[in-house]
């Protein structure tokens, strides 16, 4: 009795019950998700190496991969204050309507895409709310950069929030307590005390933001207005080439934008097995 | 006394702490949550409400607006199905076997959440068209993919998966593998036990998995536009209607069909708020 029994049967399906549900697994992920990220680079270098990086002597293309650097370069940082200041709030008080907050935090994961650009071209378009009011002070926003950066902050809005706020609840508020009795101010406390507390969840949460700013492809199409070279981000710089059957370009601009993904896939399954603990305290949230 | 009523009516709102920064922190979310989010939603909810109730219905009532509705509803309730039933497999066999290559499987199954939509479109469309990889086998069996529903719902079934697998994969991890020994000895065969102890405290999250991928396919455009052919009482979805309709400079009906889909999201999220606190009640546990 000194081994650990091995699970015996009863508690495992049968043999050929493991192997066929494991082959189906299998099958059914890899026809619906290696396959088509496989398809991408086979694309792409249809025509060999020299076709695939001549797409990027475009100069269409590298003011598109311009663009949706700086629109994430602006996205991610505004969720990321809001999801810091929301998640203070959230974990460390008590208030009435907080499960209200929290639902309406996670609002636009819920909105369809194209919903979340329409509404701009309705506030800010030329027969939208603030559409005469723009045109006479001269204020771009529908068809030019601030329309893609909203409309990119709206569909990433909740990433940052919702990856901290379970976890600082479970923190709870002793250790920033302890620091403030000890003296510290509360930005002292805030910055030496929780921010520590929270790092991997933090970065976590900029991964898979900045992954969905610089992949957004339905509200950004609503708002951007396709001005090739201008208004134009790396997905709907894809839509275009594709569209125009340019399909070594549209697949080579494309890969790159599955690289990202890859990376970031990496990069957060390596937070979970490293810091897994420090990411969520809880299993499930 | 007056020190206790003062208190009390402090804590009408917000229970006294020691932490500082709560006017900042929760006027600051309040700000940028009304600015980004509640103000332009507000705006669509009244541009709707101008329109009437009789505009509304008119909009909603033209027959290729109905078609559309009708295809994103019914693809999108069978990718969410089909996803829910997979999801709960992947999930078991991700959590409860061991093969080689495991991990990276469990990695995989997050792709869709990272991989843009209009990539995962042109790879898919890539994929099943009459000359692709799996369109060409499919044609010899006389099924066309691209360009037809089938191709909207292999499209929703990518952009779905990984809240059908997610959302079930924690719990399965939680089960108590006692009960199943404790269910075994009683004389119950391992069907039965899955049936009657496992699948039960499964149910909520299968169905909140089933809410979230029916959500996401619903308002779902990058990566079914490519694959769907878009032709009008056929393969059209709603969110392409919606940019139909704003190249037309008809924001009535972009807006109609918005309204719409937007109530159908906040149906989805009660429904999710509603199965959470029946787990909670029943099971203890969201």
């Amino acid at each position: 009795m000194s081994e650990a029994p091995k699970p015996h049967r009863p508690t495992t399906e049968a043999r050929w019950v493991r192997v066929t549900t494991t082959l189906v697994s299998l099958v059914f992920l890899g026809l619906f998700l290696v396959l088509p990220l496989i398809a991408v680079f086979v694309e792409a270098f249809r025509s060999g190496v020299g076709a695939y990086f001549a797409s990027f002597q475009d100069p269409d293309a590298l003011a598109a991969i311009r663009l949706t650097l700086m629109v994430a370069a602006i996205a991610v940082p505004l969720n990321l204050v809001f999801g810091i200041a929301a998640s203070w709030a959230i974990a460390k008080f008590h208030f009435k309507g907080k499960s209200l907050l929290i639902t309406l935090i996670d609002l636009p994961f819920s909105v369809s895409p194209v919903v979340a650009g329409l509404v701009f071209i309705l506030l800010f378009g030329a027969q939208g709310l603030l559409g005469p009011w723009l045109r006479a002070h001269d204020v771009e926003i529908i068809f030019a950069l601030p329309g893609i950066v909203l409309a990119t902050v709206f569909v990433t809005f909740p990433f940052v929030a919702r990856e901290l706020i379970p976890l600082m609840q479970d923190q709870g508020t002793a250790d920033e307590e302890a620091a403030l009795s000890l003296g510290a101010s509360g930005f002292k406390a805030f910055w030496t005390v929780t921010l520590p507390n929270v790092r991997w969840a933090l970065l976590y949460g900029v991964l898979l933001c900045n992954a969905r700013a610089m992949g957004e492809f339905g509200a950004v199409a609503v708002v951007s207005g396709h001005i090739r070279g201008e208004t134009n981000t790396m997905p709907l710089h894809v839509e275009i080439l594709y569209n125009e059957y340019n399909f070594v370009a549209a697949f080579a601009v494309a890969s790159l934008l599955a690289l990202l993904a890859l990376l970031t896939l990496a990069a957060k399954s390596f937070l979970e097995w490293r810091y897994g603990d420090a990411i969520a305290a809880r299993a499930a949230h | 006394m007056s020190v206790r009523g003062k208190s009390q009516t402090r804590s009408r709102f917000r229970r006294p702490s020691a932490i500082p920064g709560f006017p900042l922190a929760f006027g600051y979310t309040l700000t940028y949550l009304g600015l980004i989010v509640l103000i332009p939603l507000g705006a669509l909810v009244l541009r709707a409400s101008s329109l009437g109730m009789m505009g509304l219905s008119g909009v909603i009532s033209d027959e290729r607006v109905l078609s559309a509705l009708r295809i994103s509803f019914g693809l999108s309730f069978a990718a969410a199905l089909l996803n829910a039933i997979f999801g709960l497999v992947v999930a078991w066999v991700l959590v409860r076997y061991d093969f080689p290559g495991r991990k990276l499987v469990h990695a995989a199954v997050d792709l869709p959440f990272a991989l843009p939509t209009a990539v995962a479109g042109i790879a898919l469309a890539a994929l099943y068209a009459p000359n692709g990889w799996i369109g060409q086998p499919l044609a010899a069996w006389g099924i066309k993919a691209a360009y037809t529903p089938l191709g909207i719902f292999i499209a929703l079934v990518f952009v779905g998966l990984p809240f059908a697998v997610r959302t079930v994969e924690p719990l399965i991890v939680e089960i108590d593998r006692e009960i199943e020994e404790v269910s075994a000895t009683l004389g119950a065969t391992r069907a039965q036990t899955l049936w009657r102890v496992v699948l039960p405290p499964l149910t909520p999250a299968i169905l909140t998995g089933f809410a979230l991928a029916f959500a996401r396919a619903v308002g779902e455009y990058g990566s079914v536009i490519f694959i769907a052919g878009n032709i009008p009482y056929v393969s059209e979805i709603a969110p392409i209607l919606i940019v139909i309709r704003l190249e037309e400079f008809n924001y009535a009906g972009a807006t109609g069909i918005a309204v719409v889909m937007l109530a159908i999201s906040f149906a989805t999220l009660l429904v999710i708020n509603l199965i959470q606190s029946w787990s909670r009640r029943r099971f203890g546990y969201v």
